[in-house]
């Protein structure tokens, strides 16, 4: 990584295991640089869901699982004793691979992180819900129905709720996995621009749906091939002149 | 291999049929049983039933007036029963899905709900009879009757509670948690309200017990045909009132009576959970 990239993840050695034994993450070792699109991708079962499970510690929940090496967030050990798990997922987000809006309206769903946090100020909530719907690209669209159920909006909307709703946070990082890969290609268009606006301030760590869709977004990429990490450079130069055979072979289609 | 098979050749529209009419045939036979009972229920205590009956207090040990005491009593004593186990109930079942992995302990209380479940009645009225009023002197009463009845349907909350907990989605809890929610705002502010539905009609199964008990009441409540004046007075139950004036052959008309309003109050509090369950339901769905 070049030097005026500062990194926002750093990951040492990280091995990782499920209670069946098979190893999900193989000495993976890479640094994530701040504000900057990071695409993980590869075939399935490569360990990329895996990963972005462990970087806001959403993986605590699974049973007997095994894991050593080192996640560090701006320097910090995560997985240190005593760290808040609730203040990481604050600055962490999490956009899950299909839209699930939780029971009530677009802005119950939006306010739901800050007032989870204590916020109760009503003016407050609604400066949030302004500011990140717009940054989700959203508001326009839902502006005037607020208190409609999120049920009623399209899957596409919902989407970028979901974004949205990660975004009320105000978070340092943001983790999508699959994002659009239940959306039309209109939608899957409109969540792409808005993580492209949102790179600016926000580091964000994704799977793509698509390698195209890796390709488009990609300032950095590294390619995941069963748990290991094989290629990790400027997005580029992965998808336009990768280094490693295997790399070459599933971004050109041989297989995957 | 070239064994023989034997197959009996039937038309499939034949078994078609034949299992259509089975099942027809169980279905209405179910329903025949309990519109027969309830209409012969009806039939015998509706013509007692008018608003004196409802509102005046019992003559002659019940021979004559009405059954207001022991409507009251009825009531009194299942609300109490409810609202003392439906926390308790609850939260359990929140410990047992949402805090705890499967362990041996979970195993323990899951197994001792099952077995506090199958136990009958009157050893429930028997423990509540030395414990409560004998041992902690609370003599038969309200609060006797209604700390005994919450202990009986405990396990019915419990269990069904925690079915309702399982059946929320855990993708609610990840969106949750991930939005930086600790694990008891994610149970107040997403699980609960999904599974609301669910424990509800739990609730309702436990009222649906405590209204029909009698064994565990004459024991634990006592029989006094007098209002209550507080947690301390002795009620008679409805289901008690019943049992007593059938038994003791103080007035079959009377008898019919009180089970007619006993059957329309259990009809009633189904109805009425249904028509809440639906209404929440839907509401939670719209949400």
């Amino acid at each position: 990584m070049t030097a005026e990239k500062r990194a926002k993840f750093t990951i040492r050695n990280l091995d990782y295991s499920y209670a069946q034994g098979k190893m999900a993450l193989k000495g993976v070792s890479l640094d994530i640089p701040a504000n900057q699109i990071t695409i993980l991708f590869g075939p399935a079962g490569g360990g990329k869901t895996t990963l972005i499970r462990l970087l806001n510690r959403l993986n605590d929940r699974a049973h007997s699982t095994q894991m050593s090496g080192e996640i560090l967030l701006d320097g910090q050990d995560i997985y240190a004793p005593g760290v808040d798990v609730v203040d990481l997922r604050r600055r962490v987000g999490t956009v899950f691979a299909l839209p699930i809006p939780l029971p009530g309206t677009v802005y119950e769903n939006v306010t739901y992180g800050p007032r989870m946090a204590g916020e109760r100020d009503r003016e407050r909530l609604a400066q949030i819900v302004e500011r990140a719907l717009r940054q989700a690209a959203l508001w326009d669209e839902v502006k005037d129905r607020l208190g409609e159920s999120s049920a009623e909006l399209s899957g596409g909307q919902q989407q970028r709720l979901c974004i949205a709703r990660a975004l009320a946070l105000d978070p340092e990082v943001i983790l999508l996995d699959e994002p659009t890969s239940g959306l039309d290609p209109i939608s899957a268009g409109r969540v792409e621009e808005t993580l492209q606006q949102l790179s600016e301030r926000i580091t964000i760590i994704m799977s793509p749906s698509s390698i195209q869709q890796g390709a488009r977004l990609a300032d950095w990429a590294a390619f995941f091939l069963m748990g290991e990490l094989v290629e990790f450079d400027r997005g580029s130069a992965v998808f336009a002149r990768p280094r490693d055979r295997r790399t070459e072979d599933y971004v050109t289609g041989r297989f995957g | 291999m070239t064994e023989t098979v034997w197959r009996y050749k039937v038309n499939p529209r034949i078994t078609q049929k034949v299992g259509e009419a089975v099942i027809w045939l169980a279905g209405g036979l179910t329903l025949l049983i309990l519109m027969l009972l309830v209409f012969y229920i009806l039939w015998n205590g509706l013509p007692q039933v008018n608003w004196r009956f409802l509102s005046s207090s019992p003559m002659m040990m019940g021979r004559e007036g009405g059954i207001l005491p022991t409507i009251v009593g009825t009531v009194v004593l299942t609300l109490l029963a409810v609202v003392i186990a439906t926390p308790f109930g609850v939260a359990t079942a929140v410990y047992l899905v949402e805090y705890t992995r499967p362990s041996r302990i979970t195993e323990m209380i899951r197994f001792g709900a099952d077995a506090l479940a199958g136990i009958p009645s009157i050893i429930y009225g028997l423990f509540g009879f030395v414990f409560f009023v004998i041992r902690l002197n609370l003599g038969w009463s309200i609060l006797s009757g209604a700390l005994t009845l919450a202990i009986m349907i405990l396990p019915t909350i419990v269990r069904t509670s925690e079915e309702a907990l399982r059946a929320v989605p855990d993708d609610f809890r990840e969106v949750s948690l991930s939005l930086g929610a600790s694990r008891w705002g994610m149970v107040t502010s997403v699980v609960l309200p999904a599974a609301l539905p669910a424990v509800a009609t739990g609730v309702v199964l436990g009222m649906g017990r405590c209204v029909g008990e009698t064994a565990a009441v004459i024991l634990t409540a006592g029989s006094s045909l007098r209002l209550p004046t507080g947690l301390d007075s002795p009620v008679r139950t409805m289901s008690v009132h019943f049992y007593i004036l059938a038994r003791e052959g103080i007035s079959d008309r009377m008898a019919w009576g009180t089970g007619a309003v006993l059957v329309i109050s259990i009809l009633a509090i189904n109805v009425l959970v249904n028509w809440l369950a639906v209404r929440l339901a839907r509401r939670g769905a719209r949400r």
